[in-house]
């Protein structure tokens, strides 16, 4: 199978020079999806199927057009590449457009581990049992425990393939399961639902189904009798779970996109201190086995580490080759594409260094505060950087959890609150490609009562 | 139209006796129900940036879902192959939800009533390309033009033309052919060297390339991205805590998405998790509210002739004088509760298991007049743009985000405020409408609604309404 869609690729890509391109790349992935969920002990949704697609971008000069399909037929591929060389003829020149240098093509040597066999043959009954499991571990938690919205294995199986018209052709497969439970837990007429996950390339790596139904059974145990707050001003901890979100809206504001547009608060701040010196981010793609790992990037550049943030520093921006030569620099090999259009930019781990702290040290350092576990909405705009979103958490009072909160906000501006970074905590974990420990910041406004 | 004048039938021979011989496989080891999902979606995009025309794709997805339900259980498989075997092998993995003796496939298989909510001669991805080119030029040059302070504008343009068919063993056939259009217009503005601020605008709908050319010119859009982001240079603080709010005619509808339709999703509510299960016949708003979810409307983004399930699609009162009256419904949460689909069953692709979602929702007009709504507020925000919005439906608790609003002291609409989120809790935030205009405007077509994991396109609706008491997340 490897081996064709490798050859595809490559065909397309000359085909698209035959009909006049000067470039062209072309990517192709294949895959093959599974998911199951269960219901009060129940099959409810299984579902199975494989797919295919293939997208071309092509440049006359430079003039792009692109195009994708997934009628991958001799005549769906030629309308394809039609499509897509008589598009470039109609953009305008654009003095960036164009294809990695060949001297930056390439790939990381070795097998990263992105893919196991184990995971893509689990049998079906197997996995319908996990979710099964996971779910009943969730109901037997606790009487309070009244309800499931069910619970689900997923899992999926595929290759990307890569070739463009400077010689470069790889590809990757890659495999990733997960298991996920969501009870629902009641007090008097109030009823809170709350889940907990597990996501592994390796299914062997999952976190055990019973592990996962109490940890979701207690999270939504802990939200009962939620309350609103008074309005004022506090400090702010954010659990891992949501903590990586803030990672997110740097990773955001220091790519090239957001950069060269200047729709960021991180604009021409290159080398300057933007936040406390407590924070250090790196991206990188390159660690084995990872969810953000891969052994080149979606224009053939080779992944690597980047370091975002040294002591509060911004060291870099995250770049593709457009964006990198629209600010005079060099492509970061962030580039990311879906089936069509030109790359924009994505990461690989962004991983914040931890700290010294525990998470219970924090809410004693803290004393009093909001314990953030669930973020709601999308109030943040990365032109300014004020943030306001939907905030729901348990409330610290003497340095530990004294009642839950919702329905309120946490307000701020992303500036002063990367500034404003009180602890780190030294619980930093491989959950997915976003991964943060706990963080404190020292003072935002609650919305309340 | 009968089968073989139709899309499916035309370009890849697909005939009745094939329909019914998948519909057969399907049902081979028993169940209820089976169906197939036919899809073929030719899109293309436009992107203009810095006056460069950056970007143009378009792309062809086309393949076929196979579902069997039996009891409350779910099979479901695809292909991106039309062939035969490839669609005989995905009903064969369907059939595997069930295990027992062949069910019976009803047949002839009948068309399900005519309607054409978007008589399109041409759709818009059918005109010319260049004739596009021309829109996105437009928009960005009337933006550069209106205001010196504007620095950056981007143009997009999309549309696309969907042809489904759906087969059902309960003898359900339909045919329909979907096209969808939609320009956005955002752009950055500064004065001197101060902190740049965006605006953004956009819309379409289920319309041919004229309204774009008529009704809705790039300028319209342009100028209002435009307007937007000089108003946010002049804004202020939002103010933090409970506050009274009045939420202007049109976009604002979100609230109604958020705070009402999600809950009423009948998926939820047949599994007794959202905030608004059991309580049909219950007061679960303000007397003044009455809510509808409208997938008829012509030419809407929302509308459609018939739903993802091939069920036409219906107005639906969900909540009559304040009293919740019922659920949005498919197939499959009707059968099990014994009613009928109210024609809410959608689907993101032939890739994804259909669900209850909404078409169309929006808020019947009352009566007062929306200036004396602002005027009987002494202190307040009045908003009346608003970006995206999120809910958890089974405490209610929803949020909403401000992008254009003003303070409102005493009975008038004063300073602009920076951005802000806005939370409340469903069934709490719709007893507190204290008034309700006479100025109901549905929004300009730019909605998509996120459902696990799938999206599909919204329209919303509201005339001006004033909410006593909500939570405001500003900051001062």
């Amino acid at each position: 199978m490897s081996a064709n869609l490798e050859e595809m690729t490559s065909e397309v890509v000359k085909r698209a020079l035959g009909l006049g391109a000067s470039d062209a790349e072309c990517t192709a992935s294949e895959g093959a999806e599974f998911s199951v969920s269960v219901r009060k002990g129940e099959v409810e949704k299984l579902k199975e199927a494989g797919s295919k697609a293939i997208g071309l971008r092509v440049l006359i000069g430079q003039k792009q057009g692109s195009a994708y399909t997934s009628d991958l037929s001799k005549e769906g591929l030629e309308q394809m590449v039609k499509a897509a060389v008589e598009l470039a003829h109609i953009t305008s020149e654009d003095p960036h457009a164009g294809l990695p240098d060949p001297s930056e093509l390439g790939k990381i040597d070795g097998d990263l581990g992105l893919f196991f066999e184990e995971t893509a043959l689990v049998p079906t009954d197997q996995k319908i049992d996990y979710a099964k499991r996971a779910e009943a571990a969730a109901m037997a938690a606790d009487e309070r425990i009244f309800n499931s919205e069910g619970a689900g294995f997923g899992s999926y199986a595929g290759q990307r393939v890569f070739a463009n018209s400077r010689g470069f052709v790889g590809s990757y497969r890659s495999s990733t399961c997960s298991l996920s439970a969501t009870p629902v837990a009641k007090l008097g007429e109030a009823m809170e639902r709350d889940y907990w996950y597990s996501m592994a390339r390796q299914f062997s790596r999952l976190e055990s189904p019973e592990y996962i139904g109490k940890k979701a059974a207690g999270r939504a145990l802990r939200r009962l009798g939620a309350r609103k707050v008074d309005t004022q001003k506090a400090p702010i901890i954010f659990d891992t779970t949501v903590a990586g979100s803030l990672l997110d809206h740097i990773f955001e504001a220091a790519s090239g996109d957001s950069i060269y547009r200047k729709s960021s608060f991180l604009v021409d701040k290159l080398g300057q201190t933007v936040a406390s010196d407590k924070l250090t981010l790196v991206d990188d793609a390159t660690l084995p086995a990872t969810f953000g790992a891969c052994p080149f990037d979606d224009e053939g550049v080779p992944s690597r580490r980047t370091s975002i943030l040294e002591k509060g520093v911004l060291k870099n921006y995250l770049l593709n080759t457009y964006t990198a030569r629209k600010l005079g620099m060099k492509t970061t090999g962030n580039a990311s594409r879906g089936l069509c259009g030109a790359p924009s930019i994505s990461h690989g781990n962004l991983l914040l260094e931890p700290g010294e702290l525990t998470q219970e040290e924090i809410f004693k350092k803290v004393g009093r505060g909001l314990f953030v576990t669930e973020l709601i909405g999308f109030g943040v705009n990365m032109v300014t950087g004020d943030y306001s979103r939907g905030a729901a958490g348990l409330w610290i009072e003497g340095g530990e959890p004294a009642f839950p909160v919702s329905e309120i906000t946490i307000a701020g501006n992303l500036n002063q609150m990367l500034m404003d970074i009180a602890y780190v905590g030294n619980d930093l974990e491989f959950r997915g490609s976003v991964n943060s420990p706990t963080l404190v910041i020292g003072e935002m406004t609650i919305s309340g009562q | 139209m009968g089968l073989s004048e139709s899309f499916f039938a035309q370009k890849f021979g697909i005939s009745s006796t094939d329909l019914e011989r998948y519909l057969a496989e399907a049902l081979s080891r028993g169940g209820d129900y089976a169906d197939l999902y036919f899809e073929y979606v030719s899109t293309s995009s436009l992107g203009l940036e810095e006056s460069i025309l950056k970007s143009a794709t378009q792309g062809v997805t086309l393949g076929v879902g196979v579902r069997v339900i039996t009891g409350e259980r779910t099979g479901y498989a695809y292909s991106d192959d039309l062939g035969s075997e490839k669609i005989m092998q995905a009903a064969r993995v369907a059939a595997c939800i069930s295990s027992g003796p062949a069910s019976i496939v009803k047949t002839p298989l009948e068309s399900t009533g005519k309607r054409d909510l978007y008589p399109i001669l041409t759709s818009p991805n059918e005109a010319s390309l260049m004739e596009r080119v021309a829109l996105v030029r437009r928009a960005d040059e009337c933006a550069r033009s209106a205001d010196p302070r504007v620095f950056q504008v981007q143009v997009s343009y999309a549309d696309q033309l969907k042809h489904v068919l759906v087969a059902a063993s309960d003898g359900t056939i339909s045919f329909d052919r979907q096209p969808l259009a939609r320009m956005n217009v955002s752009v950055l503005a500064r004065e001197g060297e101060g902190v740049p601020q965006n605006g953004y605008h956009g819309g379409g709908g289920r319309v041919e390339l004229s309204w774009f050319q008529k009704e809705h010119p790039p300028e319209y859009f342009a100028k209002e991205a435009v307007r937007q982001a000089l108003v946010q240079l002049e804004a202020v603080d939002a103010p933090a805590g409970e506050t009274t709010v009045v939420l202007g005619p049109g976009w604002p509808g979100i609230l109604l998405h958020e705070a009402v339709g999600h809950g009423l999703e009948a998926d939820f509510n047949r599994k007794g998790v959202s905030a608004f299960s059991n309580r049909i016949g219950q007061l679960v708003a303000s007397p003044l509210c009455t809510i509808v979810d409208d997938g008829t409307i012509a030419n809407r983004r929302g509308s459609l002739n018939v739903d993802d399930e091939g069920s036409p699609t219906q107005s639906n009162v969900l909540i009559e004088n304040g009293i919740l009256r019922g659920y949005l419904t498919d197939k499959l949460s009707a059968k099990v509760t014994g009613g009928k689909s109210t024609g809410s069953g959608r689907r993101e692709s032939y890739q994804a298991i259909p669900m209850p979602r909404m078409t169309n929702t929006f808020m019947l007009a009352g009566e007062s007049d929306p200036d004396e709504i602002v005027r009987s507020v002494k202190k307040g925000v009045y908003c009346t743009t608003f970006g995206g919005g999120q809910v958890d439906i089974t405490s209610g608790n929803f949020v909403f985000s401000a992008s254009e609003s003003y303070l409102i002291e005493d009975g008038k609409i004063t300073k602009p405020l920076r951005g802000a989120t806005l939370i409340g809790n469903g069934p709490e935030a719709m007893r507190h409408v204290s008034m309700v205009g006479n100025d109901l405007k549905l929004d300009e077509g730019v909605g998509v609604c996120g459902k696990e994991g799938q999206s599909v396109p919204v329209g919303v609706g509201i005339p001006t309404i004033k909410i006593d008491k909500m939570t405001v997340g500003g900051t001062a």
